[in-house]
């Protein structure tokens, strides 16, 4: 059975502008590639290499200079609202309970309130987060904070959800914990997910494919597939092939860092 | 905090600084310039009638009047600012210059204006109010952090829920806290307008005393107006508590 495509780039070209238009930054010079629906890609890269101008790009923040964007399999000029994202930071509103802030795209779509509370407090047990629906986001840990976040990008409807560096202000024991979580709920709800990290063990423990992001311009994607069948261990990462790549990629990353 | 740090200490300071007034007044012994705080208090009572229901209801109405205006154009004049960078750069200047004009210099044209009706001493209120509810009303809607913004952009949001959703709940502790400079200075407003030309009010009643070479007769009505302003800034606090729960857990 052939699957759908969930998100697609067609020769994407994209730069910023500055000193009004006088000077042109590339960042994507030509961009092709195809997710299916379902996918969990990783994109791994340095700090400005272009992964979060390609997030602004699919989010619809911004608005590609050539080429198209196609959102399951329809090009769409308006991208807002046609995906979750979810940022670095959880960005809950901290006036908002736990429960007001799941409850904001949906308010956003014009959902009545009453359907929409229900609806949150249908799900904030199956998140991990049954109990917390009257606290602020000040009285949560980060984790249960990023949970929240990542409720509310699910509860935007979209099958194609963009998380920003979710996990990486956590510390390594909760911040595993979050990544099997993540994977946990990824199995259960069938969701396209795009994953940007710095970090070469958490890409090769979540996804399926990396996208390997060179310094900016970029004109070529390098994408590497995960040699690892689900569900998968934290241990499995030790398997001979998972070692050898995870070497190829911190070797490939160390490359343009010495550029 | 330690209930001795929060309330035993200041509470001791201020009992300190009354005995003191006491004694130098009574060693100075010129009633009609420095009233001892028991002459004083004795006079609150002697004319409660008058200082009570007349005056400090007089003067209460120029100060609800006065700071509701305030509010209300504050806030108009805020939110106006905020969605134009025009209005804002048009604006913003005038505001900043009509906090230079030495209001009190200008409150007698008020009357010139207003007459002796009530409206010339809200317009010194207004006059002494608006600045500081306008200003941090507008920087409270502008505190707003741009990923926020588009994060709200990503779920679809208009511009309407930007205003609603994340503007207006970011500006409401600076809202706040405009509103408690807003109420003191509102009191001094009343008092001021009232000196120049009323019929009644605190501040009216204070200048009548003068001219009688009463001391205490001056300072009790002095006393009840910042009695006012601090019950105005107590309730505008626990309002504050109460709209701002979550502050609590930052």
């Amino acid at each position: 059975m052939e699957k759908k495509i969930a998100l697609s780039f067609k020769s994407v070209k994209f730069h910023y502008e500055l000193d009004n238009g006088q000077t042109k930054v590339p960042i994507l010079d030509g961009i092709d590639f195809e997710i299916q629906d379902g996918e969990f890609i990783t994109i791994i890269g340095p700090s400005g290499s272009g992964k979060s101008t390609m997030f602004r790009l699919v989010t619809g923040l911004e608005q590609p200079t050539a080429g198209s964007i196609e959102v399951n399999g329809v090009e769409e000029v308006n991208r807002l609202s046609k995906v979750g994202y979810m940022p670095q930071k959880d960005l809950l509103l901290p006036w908002r309970s736990i429960l007001e802030n799941a409850m904001l795209p949906l308010e956003i779509k014009g959902v009545p309130k009453q359907e929409a509370k229900e609806q949150v407090l249908s799900m904030l047990e199956e998140f991990g987060l049954k109990g917390t629906e009257n606290k602020f986001p000040g009285n949560l840990s980060g984790g249960m904070r990023q949970r929240v976040s990542f409720l509310r990008s699910v509860l935007s409807g979209s099958n194609v959800l963009l998380l920003d560096e979710p996990f990486s202000a956590l510390d390594a024991i909760t911040r595993l914990s979050m990544q099997e979580w993540l994977l946990e709920q990824w199995e259960k709800r069938n969701k396209t997910l795009l994953f940007i990290t710095h970090d070469v063990d958490e890409a090769l423990f979540l996804s399926g494919r990396i996208f390997i992001f060179r310094q900016a311009p970029i004109s070529y994607l390098e994408e590497v597939k995960v040699p690892l069948a689900r569900p998968r261990k934290i241990r499995d990462l030790a398997q001979p092939e998972v070692a050898e790549l995870k070497d190829y990629l911190i070797d490939q990353l160390r490359k343009k860092v010495a550029q | 905090m330690k209930l001795t740090t929060k309330y035993l200490t200041p509470a001791l300071v201020f009992i300190a600084f009354l005995v003191l007034w006491e004694v130098v007044a009574r060693v100075l012994n010129v009633s009609f310039v420095l009233p001892s705080f028991t002459e004083v208090m004795v006079k609150i009572w002697d004319l409660r009638e008058a200082l009570f229901t007349t005056h400090l209801f007089a003067t209460l109405k120029i100060v609800a009047i006065g700071l509701g205006c305030s509010i209300v154009l504050g806030c108009a004049l805020a939110v106006w600012m905020n969605n134009s960078k025009a209005v804002e750069t048009a604006i913003y200047p005038i505001l900043v210059a009509s906090q230079t004009i030495p209001i009190i210099a200008i409150a007698p044209i008020f009357v010139l204006w207003f007459g002796y009706s009530i409206w010339s001493k809200v317009a010194v209120t207004l006059l002494f109010t608006f600045f500081p509810i306008t200003v941090a009303t507008f920087d409270g809607l502008k505190s707003v952090s741009k990923e926020y913004k588009e994060l709200l952009l990503t779920m679809g949001a208009t511009k309407k829920d930007i205003f609603l959703k994340l503007s207006v709940p970011s500006a409401l502790p600076f809202f706040y806290s405009g509103i408690k400079v807003g109420v003191t200075l509102s009191v001094i407003g009343a008092a001021i307008g009232e000196w120049l030309g009323a019929q009644a009010g605190l501040g009216y009643f204070s200048r009548r005393m003068m001219s009688q070479f009463d001391g205490a007769g001056v300072f009790a009505p002095i006393v009840l107006l910042s009695l006012l302003g601090i019950v105005l800034f107590l309730i505008v606090s626990a309002l504050e508590r109460k709209a701002l729960r979550w502050r609590k857990t930052q």
